[in-house]
């Protein structure tokens, strides 16, 4: 049961992965990079990471992909604005062959990696698995003792991400405009 | 029943290039912000699944910290992208070549 609960998510984030990639439609690319988003999620909590996946939750999906849909809401052009339906923002490929083919590439290269690595055997005779109930304790220990600095430096990161954006995308009149 | 741990390996390896492919064949900037994401979460993957074996965590606290370093690098990439389409009226990258002629 659990193994199918597993593929099943695995196959959600995939396939919605893929739809990212396949839609021309900007705002389809949206909304499946929301369901890929929510099957990490989901992949977390499987790999005993229950902290992490709600907080996957409510910083990728409640925070950046509504900044996402924000971008791309104020930057609709004129030919999307012409057809006359809210719906419609398109993108157009370019240089597809050489996407598929280093995307195809490195996957490639790292699953050919990954099977030679036999990640099975040593999982089976070096390692063992920690049972644990909750991560949610020790990461808030954590976070107080071993990683205060990391912590702290954090803060200030998005502080100053938080004023950067605020200044930069303000209405200064002689900044970055055509005159 | 445990998760085999290659399982999550090749599912990260997967979205990471399929992030790679966006990123590299879209034309409008917002969709590869997206594919930059795609890829940070299929490298956070990875973190998650091999501090399975950790007793103290550290793949959890660096994947929390590339959670923050993420979110701060979104947020000033759309400011620069709302910028740009306010000097260029596009957001298509092909499109915004002034300093190649």
């Amino acid at each position: 049961m659990t193994a199918f609960l597993f593929l099943f998510f695995v196959v959600l984030t995939i396939a919605s992965a893929a739809v990212v990639l396949i839609s021309r439609n900007v705002l389809y690319s949206a909304f499946s990079l929301m369901v890929t988003f929510l099957g990490i999620a989901a992949l977390y909590v499987f790999a005993g990471a229950d902290f992490l996946a709600v907080t996957q939750i409510m910083v990728y999906v409640g925070g950046i992909l509504v900044l996402l849909v924000f971008g791309v809401m104020l930057t609709r052009n004129k030919a999307d604005r012409g057809t006359g339906q809210a719906n419609v923002i398109r993108t157009e490929h370019s240089r597809t062959f050489w996407g598929i083919l280093t995307a195809g590439g490195i996957f490639a290269i790292l699953s050919t990696i990954l099977a030679k690595a036999r990640f099975d055997t040593v999982e089976r005779n070096h390692f063992e698995l920690i049972e644990r109930k909750t991560t949610i304790q020790e990461l808030g220990i954590g976070l107080l003792t071993d990683y205060a600095l990391p912590f702290e430096v954090a803060g200030i990161l998005l502080m100053v991400a938080l004023l950067g954006a605020a200044y930069l995308s303000g209405k200064a009149k002689n900044f970055g405009t055509k005159e | 029943m445990q998760i085999p741990l290659s399982y999550f390996l090749l599912t990260a390896a997967f979205l990471f290039s399929i992030g790679l492919a966006v990123v590299i064949v879209k034309r409008n900037a917002i969709v590869v912000l997206m594919g930059i994401e795609l890829m940070l979460n299929a490298a956070n993957l990875n973190l998650v699944a091999f501090s399975r074996f950790d007793t103290d965590l550290t793949g959890q606290f660096f994947s929390l910290f590339v959670i923050i370093v993420a979110a701060a690098e979104i947020v000033v990439a759309l400011a620069i992208v709302l910028k740009v389409f306010q000097h260029f009226q596009t957001v298509q990258l092909d499109e915004v070549s002034e300093l190649k002629d």
